[in-house]
């Protein structure tokens, strides 16, 4: 496999600077983050369409939301751990409650951050924003897919979380960057046995773990479940039903993530073992991406363990 | 006393009389805090604001955003009295399912551009808009009230810098200075002046009014004229319970529930025409 090149928040500043050139109403709001959101791209070419509040997260959430008032489609974009912690009120008042079409770009998330530790690393920035009614959810595997979701989100009616990440990944789409829609989800190989429902950087992990499942005679059904709210309810209890069981794979805290939306959806309509693979309980720390990843257990073998239980545990 | 403030004068009694009614039949609602903002909204809604109460969603309409949602009573009353909505609405204020609820909602009531509850955003909304708006041939204005309580918010000064940075000179905000916030004097809970050489040290215009004088707020709006640059304040001096003598700056007035005896008392008063 090449050397991953692109990071999904790389997707950014090109998703802009096609949508600006389709919509004249399209605008962005940075919080003095520009270059490493990649707004900094968009800015270039349409610096009066970009409003840098400066290091003002709250205040960058209300002038989103006024400009989107004001008749404008918005983007804001900073690291999620300050844009959605510190900005969470502003988010739920001036923005949720309302159902503004804004679209909110947190990127910086999960431990591959790295160096930078745990202050900068999100891992509950999903758990918030699903609570929210009515708010859409969703996470990127690779820079096809991150494109694809934060063009499309343009057309959304109402609120938009898009989680993106800083380090490089692995592409995993090849087939262009059509068809990535809210409540969507994509099922990147075919198996019987087990299925694997992941998001993010875990995607790739996944169909490696798969690799690997295929050859314990163990066939995995990987699903990209982008759409993380709503949930491709259809497609994860399709999947189910073949399989009996489960493993959710998310570079988050086990709790509020991924993992419990699979769970509670497959719980109340067709129960069976699911296993996840998250962050449990404690905060990042400094390190390089994949040095994080291993100590976190974010990884395909991680995922072949969870796998191999969730198997043995499976609804017959 | 100009014949048009007399009619302003007129309006504000009939105004704070559906105040007074409509959370009276609510039993809830802050009502001090409602009759501070009445005089103020009356002379932007009857005779600043470019609007058309037929058509809430005009494009080229000013707009304006209530920072301090809870005095939202106030510009119910307005609103219905401009037939942005039958007045019929006032009297389920609160209600399960009511169009009008404890706090403005963004779509579900015409005439509110904007929503409340929050305190401390408004400023940054109002932002928003006139940055959506500057671009307009037509060049609507953005106003925003807030209280003084709020001020002690942190985002609020966040705004304030962007309001200043962004030359946003289409913007007028004023300030409901009462004094007063839930548990006391602001300046006792936490200080605010020198309120006038904050705004400024901020790179605002500034000017000051009494707001209960119609005129007084004319003066102050005329002497920030264009402001080229600048985004204006008024600081409004306000009396909290204006226009009910027995809730005039009574400390626990804005948080009363306003019984049946206390509801006729405040009517008959304004029966007599206020001041």
């Amino acid at each position: 496999m090449p050397a991953p090149e692109r990071s999904t928040r790389d997707a950014y500043g090109q998703a802009l600077i096609e949508l600006a050139a389709a919509d004249p109403s399209v605008v962005a709001v940075d919080g003095d983050v520009g270059s490493a959101t990649r707004a900094a791209r968009f800015s270039a070419l349409h610096p009066r369409r970009v409003f840098n509040v400066g290091m003002a997260e709250q205040d960058m959430i209300l002038t989103a939301a006024g400009l989107a008032l004001g008749g404008k489609n918005v983007y804001v974009s900073s690291y999620a751990s300050f844009l959605v912690g510190r900005g969470y009120e502003q988010i739920r008042s001036a923005v949720a409650i309302p159902a503004l079409p804004v679209k909110i770009v947190g990127s910086h998330c999960g431990v591959t951050v790295g160096e930078d530790g745990a202050s900068h690393q999100m891992l509950e920035d999903l758990a918030l924003m699903r609570a929210f009614p009515d708010m859409t959810v969703l996470v990127p595997a690779d820079y096809v897919s991150a494109l694809g979701l934060l063009k499309n989100a343009v057309s959304s009616r109402g609120p938009v979380y898009i989680r993106l990440g800083r380090a490089p990944v692995p592409d995993v789409y090849a087939d262009g960057d059509e068809g990535f829609v809210p409540g969507g989800g994509r099922v990147l190989r075919e198996g019987t046995e087990v299925t694997v429902c992941c998001c993010g950087i875990m995607v790739s992990e996944a169909l490696r773990a798969a690799e690997v499942l295929a050859r314990q005679n163990i066939s995995a059904e990987v699903i990209d479940c982008y759409s993380v709210s709503p949930l491709p309810a259809q497609i994860i209890l399709d999947s189910v039903h073949r399989t009996g069981c489960c493993v959710t794979a998310e570079e988050h805290f086990a709790r509020g993530g991924l993992g419990e939306a699979v769970a509670s959806l497959v719980s109340g309509a067709y129960p069976v073992p699911v296993k996840p693979v998250a962050v449990f309980d404690k905060f990042g720390q400094s390190g390089s991406p994949a040095e994080l990843q291993e100590y976190y257990g974010l990884t395909a073998s991680q995922i072949v363990s969870s796998a191999v239980q969730a198997w043995t545990m499976r609804r017959r | 006393m100009t014949p048009e403030t007399d009619i302003l004068a007129e309006q504000a009694c009939a105004v704070r009389r559906d105040v007074v009614r409509m959370i009276g039949v609510a039993r809830s609602g802050h009502l001090a805090s409602s009759l501070s903002i009445v005089d103020l909204l009356v002379w932007l809604y009857w005779e600043v604001l470019s609007l058309r109460a037929d058509e809430p969603s005009w494009e080229e309409r000013d707009r304006f955003v209530l920072g301090k949602g809870h005095g939202c009573p106030a510009l119910y009353a307005v609103l219905a009295n401009r037939s942005f909505f039958p007045r019929e609405e006032l009297w389920s204020y609160r209600r399960l399912g009511a169009m009008l609820q404890g706090f403005p909602e963004f779509r579900r009531t015409p005439g509110v551009d904007a929503p409340g509850g929050s305190l401390g955003q408004g400023l940054g909304l109002a932002n928003g808009l006139a940055l959506a708006l500057r671009e307009k041939t037509s060049a609507p204005s953005v106003y925003c009230l807030v209280g003084d309580g709020e001020l002690q918010e942190g985002v609020f000064w966040e705004s304030a810098m962007t309001s200043a940075h962004f030359s946003l000179d289409s913007l007028l905000l004023l300030v409901d200075r009462d004094g007063r916030q839930m548990e006391g004097a602001t300046e006792d809970i936490m200080s605010l002046e020198p309120l006038r050489e904050k705004f400024l040290a901020f790179g605002w215009a500034v000017e000051e009014c009494d707001g209960h004088d119609f005129a007084s707020m004319r003066e102050a709006r005329a002497r920030l004229g264009s402001r080229r640059g600048k985004p204006g304040c008024i600081v409004a001096k306000t009396v909290l319970g204006k226009g009910v003598s027995f809730l005039e700056n009574d400390p626990s007035g804005g948080r009363m529930v306003l019984g049946r005896d206390f509801m006729d008392k405040a009517l008959r008063e304004l029966e007599k025409g206020g001041d």
